[in-house]
């Protein structure tokens, strides 16, 4: 079965069957490897993507539910790595291990396209389904903090 | 391998170019790095340099969140005198190494060891290539090298004045006649500095950064794997007639061990099924039938082994003796263990310390244990989860048969490591599959079988007995601890070199067996031990009408590195043991890879029992620091690696497999668990020793947080996680 999927603001012809979850789709189909698989069970967020405008765990959603949507991925949140996100997080050295930050950072940038100064406890609500084991959730709360700063400038 | 075993011979040119470890057409944004590397002069095979003056550093160590990758080039760029920004990173060549009769000495990444005790050859590998510069320099010039200076990537005398990059192809014919020193701390210009940006940052904010997961190989296919859910038992059939209908199925095969004997460091009885894509390959997997031989584990559960632990403690253990000592004091010394016994015997203040316990842990890293193998008849390359590209270059060599000169190991990112990148098999596995099938193939363990399949931390239990003198502070001391016996060291190490004076003192240990694998898990050791012993001071402060802190300061005087720390946690946590009903503050010092590390913890508790870490403060002495930023990100990310397992770890075991199957059945420390406040201050002893930095803040977090809720709710802590006590 094909469809057409639009990543980034392009379109992605993906032969995929029914039950391809959209992560697969959009790592080995697409070749977007940024979004990671952690769990399989939307439970850790390393898989997570905007759609819509909203932050989805794309591991146990079929990519045919993203037919006809806007799928935003880490590739696609600035050409340079240069969104105010990205620089926060650069500045405030927040990847270790790095491997759930393409998670992280889309969450943080669907909170930020919501609420554009968010609070210590809307981002601990918006950022509770990313995982992190290395432990930087200190800065990324403070780098969520630093984008929204970055954000107005 | 702790010696310092470097020649001369480490620091000369050994081959022209990393042969094999760049590889052809395979998509790895690494390779433009390796590109620059192969574009110029190898000094060393630590360092090359481009006409341009950027040195690309080699850093044979795994970067797995910790700092490797910008650590070690630091170290080589302090001693080679060039400015950061010339700096570039690139993987080390395994296969050069391994051919190479170990060319970096060790490839081996853990035990917070890749600063504290591998910097003299590293730092003495960016001092030998400037000294070679230097010697170039002085040779093309005319002039006596005691006149050239290597400052900041420039070479100088007189009016003369080139670029390392000019003189690098000199330099590599210039043979020293003695090896330089290398620079002493007060010479230091980039090591201890606050500023120096990590390497790996802008590639892990992006997407690009690459780990085993992300590579892919013309032809590659998926294979999800299923180990036999009871270790060490065995694979007796399975039936891919029933699957191999399904949607992109291609085959099935069978993993067997390569020895026959229950090594974690080999195959474990498994199938895997092969599919073109993984999550067609894991949902056959998941209905294949399959018929296992569950073997000696499968009635042995958690319940089964806390049983047979308790048992043990109420019987004699064997006596361990305190062999490394501390930092500071060996108090093993002229005490009569023997002894102990009687002196509390004939007390008449005895303390009698309950049992504590902590459960068995899994690394449960974000990247599941994934390797991608394209096994051919001429070579073998692998990408894969590992803490040592050496030892996983050799174990595929094993699994295959083949010579380690043909077998090439891709170093990539890691998605975390905290210990399990050890004792892991997924190499061999993919590396069977691909020589079964004759294809490349990527394996990725689901989370389920991740868990399944790790190398966990084991369990421990403990108590003890002491007898108090007329002040309140103890004279004999008992101890019992129960640990696991595949790795006795983790439940000894940290209660026989504990710090604190007791005269007469004695520690015994006994071990459960079981089936489970277990490995080095962050802190191995100190995490179990910084537990009980730093809830068994508090217990003995307080029935002595003691103020723990204030024990701990007593019980170590004359120990410099202790008192240090002590002191600063008496100044500057605000620390006080008389808060309102319903908050308290408690303290832990553990010290574990060379590095004192303390914790004050502030804890409230609910009415209802629901407990809110308010803060947690840390104070680190770990002798010399050359990353101020790396040390004090390692500290927070120790601390909530272990705040999560006070909170919510614990494997629980059941019929020989274990329960906790993903992040749903064993969850973790998420951003609303996250402090407020976490403070990490690094309290040096004046650069005397070099201690290691990624684990030590570990330790002392659950035993502060349990005193803390003891202050606050009078209820003690002796087992974890806290999400399974009521309050």
């Amino acid at each position: 079965m094909a469809i057409t999927l639009n990543i980034n603001g392009r379109d992605y012809e993906i032969d995929a069957d029914p039950q391809m979850p959209l992560l697969w789709a959009i790592r080995d189909k697409a070749g977007l490897t940024g979004t990671k698989f952690g769990c399989g069970i939307a439970q850790c967020g390393v898989c997570t993507v905007i759609v819509d405008g909203n932050a989805v765990r794309s591991c146990n959603v079929p990519a045919a539910t993203a037919v006809g949507k806007a799928v935003r991925t880490i590739e696609g949140v600035s050409e340079n790595n240069d969104h105010p996100v990205q620089l926060a997080w650069q500045e405030l050295t927040v990847p270790q291990c790095g491997y759930c930050q393409s998670g992280q950072i889309m969450s943080a940038v669907a909170l930020l396209e919501k609420t554009a100064d968010p609070s210590d406890n809307e981002i601990d609500s918006a950022m509770a389904g990313n995982i992190c084991r290395c432990g930087t959730y200190p800065r990324i709360r403070a780098a969520i903090h630093r984008a929204a700063e970055l954000s107005k400038a | 391998m702790n010696t310092m075993n470097f020649s001369r011979r480490n620091f000369l040119k050994v081959s022209a170019s990393a042969a094999g470890g760049l590889m052809l057409g395979f998509h790895l944004p690494q390779a433009a790095e390796a590109g620059a590397h192969g574009a110029g002069v190898e000094i060393n095979a630590w360092l090359t340099i481009d006409p341009n003056n950027i040195v690309s550093i080699v850093t044979p160590q795994t970067e797995m969140g910790q700092g490797a990758f910008t650590a070690v080039p630091m170290m080589i760029a302090e001693e080679l005198d060039i400015p950061w920004e010339n700096v570039r990173h690139v993987f080390a060549d395994a296969n050069r190494h391994v051919n190479n009769n170990n060319l970096y000495t060790t490839t081996s990444t853990g035990g917070s060891t890749t600063v504290s005790r591998r910097h003299p050859y590293m730092m003495q590998a960016g001092a030998s290539a400037r000294e070679r510069l230097r010697v170039a320099a002085a040779t093309k010039w005319g002039v006596p090298v005691d006149q050239v200076t290597a400052k900041q990537g420039v070479l100088t005398a007189g009016s003369n004045s080139g670029t390392y990059g000019e003189f690098a192809a000199d330099a590599v014919n210039v043979t020293l006649a003695e090896e330089p020193k290398i620079k002493a701390y007060k010479d230091w210009w980039l090591l201890g500095k606050e500023d120096v940006k990590r390497l790996d940052i802008p590639l892990k904010t992006n997407g690009t950064a690459t780990y085993p997961i992300d590579v892919t190989v013309p032809g590659m296919v998926h294979a999800a794997v299923q180990a036999c859910p009871v270790p060490e038992g065995k694979l007796v059939s399975f039936d891919f007639e029933a699957i191999k209908a399904m949607p992109g199925v291609i085959a099935a095969v069978e993993l067997k061990q390569v020895k026959d004997v229950p090594a974690f460091t080999d195959l474990r009885s498994a199938v895997a099924v092969v599919a073109e894509e993984w999550y067609q390959a894991k949902n056959a997997l998941a209905v294949m039938p399959i018929v296992w031989d569950l073997g000696r584990g499968a009635s042995i559960s958690s319940e089964s082994q806390n049983a047979e632990a308790l048992q043990l403690l109420a019987g004699p253990g064997t006596l361990v003796l305190n062999q490394d000592g501390n930092i500071g004091k060996n108090l093993d010394k002229g005490v009569n263990h023997d002894a102990v016994p009687g002196i509390i015997a004939a007390s008449s203040k005895v303390v009698q310390g309950e049992v504590y316990h902590r459960p068995f842990e899994t690394h449960a890293t974000m990247m599941p244990p994934c390797a991608v193998a394209d096994v051919k008849a001429d070579r073998a390359d692998i990408w894969t989860f590992t803490q040592d590209i050496a030892r996983s270059l050799n174990e595929v060599a094993d699994q295959l048969g083949r010579d380690t000169q043909n077998v090439f190991l891709h170093q990539t990112y890691l998605g975390g490591g905290f210990g399990g990148g050890y004792n892991m098999d997924v190499h061999r596995q993919a590396a069977a599959i691909s020589a079964e099938i004759g294809r490349p193939v990527k394996v990725i363990r689901s989370r389920e079988e991740d868990i399944a399949q790790d190398s966990q931390r084991p369990p421990v239990w403990g108590t003890y007995k002491a007898a108090l003198g007329d002040d309140g502070l103890p004279v004999a001391l008992v101890t019992h601890f129960v640990g696991e016996e595949k790795m006795p060291a983790f439940s000894q190490r940290g209660v026989a070199n504990m710090p604190y004076l007791v005269p007469n003192r004695r520690h015994e240990y006994s071990a459960v067996q079981n089936h489970i694998p277990i490995g080095y898990h962050r802190a191995p050791g100190a995490n179990h031990t910084g537990f009980i012993v730093e809830q068994m001071v508090d217990e003995l402060a307080q029935a002595g009408g003691w103020d723990p802190l204030e024990w701990r300061l007593k019980m170590t005087e004359g120990n410099e590195p202790w008192q240090r720390i002590l002191t600063a946690m008496k100044e500057k946590s605000g620390w006080r043991t008389d808060m309102g009903s319903g908050e308290g503050m408690g303290c832990a010092v553990v010290e574990s890879h060379g590095t004192i590390a303390g914790c004050v913890a502030t804890v409230s508790v609910s009415r209802r029992g629901q407990i809110y870490i308010d803060k947690l403060d840390y104070y680190i002495n770990s002798g010399y620091v050359i990353s101020p930023l790396t040390a004090r990100e390692q500290a927070e990310s120790s601390a909530i690696w272990e705040l999560s397992h006070t909170i919510f770890g614990g494997l629980v075991v059941r019929d020989g497999r274990i329960v906790n199957t993903n992040f749903d059945s064993y969850p973790m420390a998420r951003m609303p668990d996250t402090p407020p406040e976490i403070e990490v201050h690094l309290e040096n002893s004046e650069n005397q020793w070099w201690g290691g930095l990624g684990e030590p803040t570990g330790p002392p977090t659950p035993p502060a947080v349990a005193n803390a809720i003891f202050y606050a709710t009078g209820k003690r802590i002796r087992v974890t996680p806290l999400s399974k006590v009521a309050l």
